[in-house]
């Protein structure tokens, strides 16, 4: 069994397909540096290359369509185990084949890759909808977050139009990595320490503006008056609002 | 900040809590220069209530206080609650900051009716107008119309709201005017009318010129009760199909009725709310919007009513045996959307696959199709199982609704003592 190693860039996985194909040699996995192989595989080493990832990019963009390449990236980003040899098979079939293979969904690489972009952007949109920001003292609206995959890279567009007029921070706990808008562009940002409440991801309240506290309150007063009792479905609610989400959700604590 | 707001808050919400409209979709409006908001596509729901229901818009009253007396509202002028009123300041404040911190998608705006409709009407339309104008926000405003309101105030409500609504609130006029005596069909159809015509006009102008100001772009909704009178299903479903003939309707919401004013006899003594009726409703609003079904297809003088044990497409397919099996490999994209356990999003992955080799039992399940259900009415590229023309429709009616059995360990040893 072939295993190739790559650095775990999207760079790097495109220099697995240029690699491949050079040495006529395809692997069965493609896994990333420090994972124990097992007992009688081979392996490669694959150094990432930015002129071989481009060729590969070059290919690409002559076989499928803008949002087929679109749609590989933001399924990188899923971070699934296993991911890298689908999106790896998925490109193979793409240049060797005559035809167009991008709308052939009894394919089960196509269809996989199909069914992941849509857990990866129903987490972006997962985010969009419970970011909870906290204005602080300085005016600074202020949000972490835990998501499953690395989606924040694609949720950056959407909140610098939406909230254009205020300076925002939106921080991947489990990535330890932050978009921050200073009003004029969108930059990642690293906090070595971060003086946040670890069970609700709020900033202690010396730090926040006056009113953020009252303003709190009002949205979860509000969505307990909005209730209608006579049609309580508990299950429901979680079916939408994963439990998973609630941790760092204003209205669900107390 | 006024610490009654709170209170405001509180009372004012509750008493809005019965809209079920909380769509933030339709139309996009771009942030374009430094101001704050956006508004795309799709919407986005950014939490849900106890109940499972969705909250995108800060769904709230300007006041509580309401000259009518209905007999379904929680806010009928003969109930004692607490009343209070919200200014325009205090309410415009109030979605700036929910806005900002991401909890809304944007207002929906609702009142109760205070003097007269126009009184009433301008002082909504101002908080949308401060909203645009002074605050420069582009996110969603939705507001409702009131029943009565002339031309001139929803022309202007027009040009402020994504979206206008005017509720229909009963199926048939001789049962609105039963429960609501001070409301007529003329008084509603006349706003709704009214903002057909703007927007209609609205987007004429804008093919002349680029920068004609849009008028409501998201078009208009509206809401009617469910189960509160002895209406059928076929009076509401041709309702709601003759008001989806009119351009600017997008949505018709069907509200089951919650029995909140119990001491008033017009009104039928529920236990609960028709959960299950208005779910089917809803279904066949789908199956009108989405699948190309006629309103007579799915009910008609045999069937008035909808089928409460099984879904409308299941009751149609059933009801109508000679149609199937489809074959998934050649049959039209009509017909494939017609077959129960095939949704919009199968039959197109159906459609565009079925053009690389023919189509599998095993890819259909892969596709998301629900096989359980499909096997009965279709044909693919196997050997055909049982299906309708086989079986006979009562025998898959039974299948279906069949309660689930508990699961038994037969490895497990269960001594029969005869009881």
């Amino acid at each position: 069994m072939l295993y190739f190693i790559y650095d775990k860039t999207f760079e790097g996985l495109l220099t697995c397909v240029f690699d491949a194909f050079f040495r006529k040699e395809f692997p069965q996995r493609i896994v990333g540096e420090n994972v124990q192989l097992p007992l009688f595989s081979e392996s490669f080493r694959v150094i990432t290359d930015d002129t071989k990832s481009e060729r590969v990019l070059n290919a690409l963009r002559k076989k499928i369509s803008k949002s087929a390449l679109q749609m590989l990236f933001v399924t990188y980003l899923s971070e699934l185990e296993g991911i890298e040899i689908v999106l790896f098979r998925y490109i193979q079939k793409a240049l060797t084949s005559e035809t167009c293979i991008e709308m052939n969904f009894a394919d089960a690489d196509v269809l996989e890759l199909s069914k992941v972009y849509k857990k990866v952007t129903r987490e972006e949109e997962n985010i969009r909808q419970f970011v909870r920001f906290q204005k602080t003292a300085d005016g600074m609206f202020f949000a972490v977050m835990e998501p499953v995959h690395n989606v924040l890279p694609l949720t950056a567009k959407f909140f610098k139009t939406r909230y254009a007029d205020q300076q925002w921070i939106i921080y991947d706990i489990r990535r330890k990595y932050g978009l921050f808008y200073d009003l004029n562009t969108v930059e990642t940002v690293h906090f070595e320490r971060l003086d946040i409440s670890p069970e609700t991801g709020k900033l202690s309240p010396e730090k926040l503006d006056e009113y953020e506290l009252a303003f709190q309150n009002m949205w979860k007063d509000y969505l307990k008056a909005v209730t209608i009792h006579q049609r309580r479905n508990l299950k429901l609610q979680k079916q939408h609002l994963p439990v998973r989400f609630w941790k760092y959700l204003t209205e669900k604590q107390s | 900040m006024n610490p009654r707001i709170f209170d405001k808050l509180k009372t004012l919400a509750e008493a809005a809590k019965f809209d079920v409209s909380c769509a933030s979709s339709g139309t996009t409006r771009e942030n374009l220069g430094k101001g704050l908001g956006s508004t795309s596509g799709w919407g986005i729901c950014h939490s849900f209530t106890e109940d499972g229901r969705c909250v995108s818009l800060l769904k709230i009253m300007l006041t509580n206080h309401c000259i009518y007396d209905c007999a379904y509202c929680a806010n009928r002028r003969s109930n004692d609650i607490p009343r209070s009123t919200f200014s325009v300041s205090e309410l415009v404040e109030l979605t700036i900051e929910f806005y900002r911190r991401n909890y809304i998608e944007g207002l929906f705006l609702s009142s109760g009716i205070v003097r007269n409709a126009d009184y009433t009407m301008e002082r909504m339309v101002r908080v949308a107008k401060d909203l645009r104008l002074v605050q420069r926000y582009n996110g969603y405003i939705h507001l409702k119309s009131i029943p009565g309101a002339s031309r001139e105030l929803i022309t202007e409500a027009g040009l402020y709201a994504d979206r206008l609504s005017c509720n229909i609130e009963m199926p048939s006029e001789e049962s609105l005017k039963l429960i609501a005596p001070d409301k007529n069909f003329q008084s509603i159809y006349r706003p709704m009318h009214y903002i057909q015509q703007g927007f209609l006009q609205g987007a004429e102008e804008k093919k002349k010129y680029r920068h004609a100001p849009r008028f409501a772009p998201a078009g208009q909704s509206t809401q009617m009760i469910i189960g509160a009178t002895p209406d059928d299903d076929r009076k509401i479903l041709t309702l709601a199909d003759s008001l989806y003939q009119r351009p600017a309707m997008k949505r018709v919401y069907y509200s089951g009725y919650i029995p909140i004013n119990t001491y008033d006899t017009r009104l039928p003594a529920l236990t609960a709310p028709p959960m299950v009726r208005e779910n089917r409703l809803y279904q066949a609003d789908w199956l009108m919007r989405f699948y190309q079904f006629k309103v007579d297809e799915i009910v008609d003088t045999a069937y008035p009513n909808l089928d409460l044990e099984i879904d409308p497409k299941l009751a149609w397919a059933l009801r109508h045996p000679e149609a199937f099996p489809v074959n998934i490999n050649t049959a039209d994209y009509e017909m494939i959307l017609r077959v129960p356990g095939i949704g919009v999003k199968s039959a197109q992955l159906i459609v565009s696959s079925r053009r690389y080799g023919r189509l599998t039992s095993e890819n259909l399940k892969k596709i998301g199709v629900v096989i359980k259900r499909a096997k009965f009415f279709i044909t693919c590229n196997e050997l055909p199982g049982l299906t309708v023309q086989e079986t006979g429709p009562e025998y898959i009616r039974k299948a279906l609704t069949a309660p689930k059995k508990k699961k038994t360990d037969d490895r497990q040893l269960v001594i029969d003592f005869n009881e």
